[in-house]
């Protein structure tokens, strides 16, 4: 930074952005980048690379519950050539144990704070890069040896099959089955990786926003997306370490004999009797301590991003800018004491389950005042329906669904029926496919100007939303009625029970809507890598945005601005009188005071009053 | 085509509400072709689901309205810029406040129900005191050891025990009680038609009580994962009278300790061959 320019607040930078040269060669440019942006970019591929793998064995698992026992068409007799094609029951469990593993842990966290929140927050809050870009280009790198891990898994017999929670003893104990020998070891050291990753990711973010601001770029000034990764970084870097150590203590467990999980005398084929005196509850309180939060981790940024976007798409300032910021720090803090709402049938003291209950209940509330806020912030804008605009409210729509079956889990009388069936897996699905993915493939279209500096196609963005809506809609709604109906989750054949035999066309239907849904996804392909080269160019600012990226270049150059950046107010600044335009970009500083029969008398936080933080 | 969308959206809460009334009718309820729960519990907690479904669909068909109609207010919009708020204070507090109340109630409402459910104080006497039997999981099956007639079960297994494998029978019409425990690694024991579920931990043993009010063959399945064969725990509850209970017992009770010499009425009862002595 050459210049330091005066700040109005008196708030300068407190860290000097590391003065890292600009690259030189293809490698240091493109692989071992220190770039945040290359490093978004790098994050972006593989993560939806990870999409493809996830979504592939999702519908492996789809195949069964339709066809049971049927020959998988094209890749089964490849695959099982000795089963005749079939799906073996303990591939089943591997399937749906990877399938969660790759998509929360490669897929959704890293999606949201390696690509969004590396792209993001350094050009939301005036940055020339993150604090540590070495650090940053390390929590990529850790993301491979997590895949090799995994990858490497499903080479032992029947693969990690103890599920994505791995409960013990049948994760703790090599002998418990099939899936439980090395390959429970490498998943459990793939988690750790990916745990580094984005331990080294959360640091980074948390440092950069709190010392590397534009002058003027106070907290309360700060883009509601910077606030959604900011939260998460926080989570993150709390919630992690439980999770890395009972990580551990299962790895020592399984090689060491160390019994922290593995109660004494029981009897499972050849495991030495004799050892013992731990505790299975033990992995439980440990693994939802980090795991609960992640599911705020997983949609946070999302919460944040959509705000942004959403007032963009509308023109209107976002409703609420202060309880959006309140209520997501209300989530994420009520979201460290709610741990114990998945081990309602645990054998935990039931007593406890009521402070769990109640804590359970009241994180309903934030949610619903940002789901409120989103709606106002459409009330009265201008909607033009584009692929950004519809992917938002098709975030909305889903976020409502899995929000409010949320409601009935709290309810632990109701959640104990529930528990384990298949209303669960509707619940989460709607929160994370439907919510965060649908946040994601608006942020995709969104900022890909910014990425790439060229447009996504319209055209075949609209068509890959009504297709996947339609899909995801097709596929997971149903899945509430299996649940009433007592359906538990993780059954390789559910038919063998008289009460659920008559279930399988409710399958078969949504498996049809999980392969429209999963081909749809080659249009989002087609259209990244058509556009990343023959779409039409953007200018600085395609949508008519305020916040301070859309002031750089796109794509911005190494070092993203031609001159650091001032900053005079708040980020959402639309549906303003600003010469022949209706946004205030950050950075400006004049604009004419809107007409007083726009404004609302009890309206008078205006943020240009707000003192630094 | 702005207004095409908005139609787009409507549909699918459209979709969900009618799916959602007819569920009921073509039986993708509760089991069973949607039968009351099998027990006076099961009943409390159908009903307490009804409040919530009832409190949810409000709030879904409401928030859905409004966005639909904001959406479509939005696209059909040709003022030069859209409305400039930054919120509403009073608005807000209103939207906190009630969501807020409506929770807190039904967080304090269904105390009661779960305390009866499973806070060990609450459990009926009669429960308490005599266990019906001891249910342990294991990988693949359910067993089960009842305390030899007349005697109470103790922790361990005594010489004059009964044993069965998949088939629980308990009696109607009073409160039972079992104590849940696990041979090899985390189980649950789910009783969709009662509504119960309670996991198996390996080394803890968990009472768990119920009382079915109805005679019938209900599914008993596990809803813990427990390695591959997973799906296959299948096993019955059998909830019959009281007599046709203690008969149960007394034909186990031959065939258990049938000497191979004596006329024993074993043999006219082969349906029940499953029962294993060990």
């Amino acid at each position: 930074m050459s210049v330091v320019h005066p700040s109005p607040t008196g708030l300068q930078p407190i860290l000097k952005p590391q003065a890292h040269h600009a690259p030189g060669n293809f490698f240091t440019k493109y692989i071992f980048s220190t770039d945040h942006k290359i490093i978004a970019i790098q994050f972006l591929f593989t993560t939806l690379l990870m999409l493809i793998v996830g979504g592939a064995l999702a519908l492996a698992v789809r195949w069964q519950l339709a066809f049971p026992w049927e020959s998988m068409p094209i890749v089964g007799p490849w695959l099982f050539s000795a089963e005749a094609g079939q799906i073996s029951p303990e591939f089943y469990t591997m399937l749906f144990t990877m399938h969660a593993t790759v998509m929360i842990f490669l897929v959704i966290i890293p999606i949201l704070a390696g690509t969004f929140g590396n792209l993001l927050i350094p050009l939301m809050i005036g940055a020339d890069d993150m604090a540590f870009p070495k650090l940053n280009m390390l929590s990529y790198w850790f993301i491979w040896p997590a895949i090799i891990c995994f990858g490497m898994s499903f080479a032992y017999a029947g693969g990690p099959a103890a599920g994505w929670t791995a409960y013990p003893v049948l994760a703790d104990l090599p002998q418990a089955a099939p899936g439980s020998g090395t390959a429970q070891t490498l998943w459990l050291l793939g988690v750790t990786f990916v745990g580094f990753s984005s331990m080294m990711g959360s640091i980074n973010y948390m440092t950069t926003i709190i010392n590397m601001r534009a002058p003027g770029m106070t907290f309360f000034r700060l883009p509601l997306t910077i606030w959604g990764l900011f939260i998460t970084a926080i989570l993150q870097a709390f919630a992690l370490p439980v999770l890395t150590a009972g990580g551990f203590m299962q790895v020592t467990d399984r090689l060491l004999g160390t019994c922290f999980f593995y109660p004494s005398g029981l009897i499972i084929n050849n495991a030495d009797p004799t050892i013992g005196g731990g505790q299975p509850l033990l992995w439980q309180h440990l693994f939802w301590f980090y795991s609960h939060p992640a599911v705020y981790i997983m949609l946070l940024p999302v919460m944040g991003m959509i705000s942004d976007m959403l007032s963009c798409m509308v023109r209107k300032p976002i409703f609420g800018y202060r309880p959006m910021i309140f209520s997501m720090s209300a989530i994420a803090s009520l979201g460290f004491i709610v741990w114990g709402h998945h081990m309602f049938t645990s054998g935990m003291n039931p007593a406890v389950g009521m402070a769990f209950m109640v804590a359970t209940m009241m994180i309903a509330l934030p949610s619903a005042v940002k789901t409120f806020n989103w709606t106002a912030t459409v009330w009265g804008g201008k909607v033009e329906f584009n692929t950004v605009t519809l992917n938002c409210i098709g975030f909305l729509s889903m976020f409502v669904v899995g929000g409010l079956s949320g409601i009935f889990m709290a309810a632990i009388p109701v959640d104990v029926y529930f528990h384990d069936t298949y209303f669960i897996v509707a619940h989460f699905h709607y929160v994370l496919f439907g919510a965060t993915l649908f946040g994601v493939f608006a942020g995709i279209h969104f900022w890909f100007p910014k990425m790439f500096g060229r447009m996504m196609n319209e055209k075949l963005g609209k068509t890959h939303f009504l297709l996947t809506f339609i899909g995801a809609n097709g596929t997971f709604f149903p899945m509430h009625f299996l649940g009433m109906q007592g359906m538990p989750r993780r059954y390789a054949d559910p038919y063998l029970h008289g009460y659920l035999e008559h279930l399988l066309p409710m399958n078969q239907f949504m498996t049809i809507s999980a392969i429209l849904m999963g081909s749809a996804q080659i249009l989002l392909f087609i259209n990244i890598f058509y556009s990343m080269f023959f779409g039409p160019k953007a200018g600085r600012n395609p949508w008519n945005a305020t916040t301070l990226e859309w002031t750089a270049p796109s794509p911005p150059p190494h070092g993203n601005f031609d001159e650091p950046p001032i900053v005079f107010h708040g980020p959402n600044e639309y549906a303003v009188h600003n010469g022949d335009k209706d946004f205030l970009l950050q950075t400006e500083k004049e604009c004419e005071p809107p007409k007083p029969s726009d404004t609302e008398p009890e309206n008078n936080t205006d943020n240009d009053q707000e003192t630094s933080s | 085509m702005g207004k095409g969308w908005c139609l787009f959206f409507l549909f699918w809460p459209v979709a969900a509400v009618v799916s959602c009334a007819m569920a009921p009718m073509v039986g993708w309820s509760f089991p069973y072709d949607n039968a009351q729960a099998a027990s006076n519990l099961g009943i409390r907690i159908d009903g307490l689901f009804y409040l919530i479904l009832f409190v949810t669909a409000v709030v879904f068909v409401g928030t859905q309205a409004v966005l639909v109609y904001a959406l479509w207010r939005g696209s059909s919009n040709r003022d030069e810029r859209a409305t400039y708020t930054h919120g509403n204070h009073k608005l807000e507090l209103i939207w906190s406040i009630i969501p807020g109340v409506i929770l807190l109630f039904l967080a304090l409402y269904q105390m009661n129900l779960w305390a009866d459910f499973r806070i060990k104080k609450y459990f009926p006497e009669a429960a308490v005191k005599a266990p019906i039997a001891e249910v342990t999981a294991r990988q693949f099956e359910w067993r089960f050891r009842y305390p030899a007639i007349g005697k109470e079960l103790q922790p361990k297994p005594q010489s004059d025990d009964l044993y069965s494998v998949n088939e629980l029978h308990v009696p109607f019409g009073k409160p039972v009680m079992i104590q849940l425990r696990s041979e090899d690694v985390q189980h649950s024991f789910f009783l969709p038609a009662l509504r119960i579920k309670q996991d198996a931990l390996p080394g803890l043993q968990i009472p768990v009580w119920f009382e079915a009010n109805k005679e019938g063959v209900y599914d008993l399945v596990c809803a813990e994962l427990c390695g591959w064969g997973h799906y296959k725990m299948k096993a019955h509850v059998i909830v019959e009278s009281e007599a046709d209970y203690q008969n149960y017992l007394k034909n186990l009770t031959q065939q258990q300790f049938y000497d191979g010499l004596g006329k024993i009425a074993a043999n006219e009862n082969d349906s029940e061959s499953e029962a294993t002595e060990k």
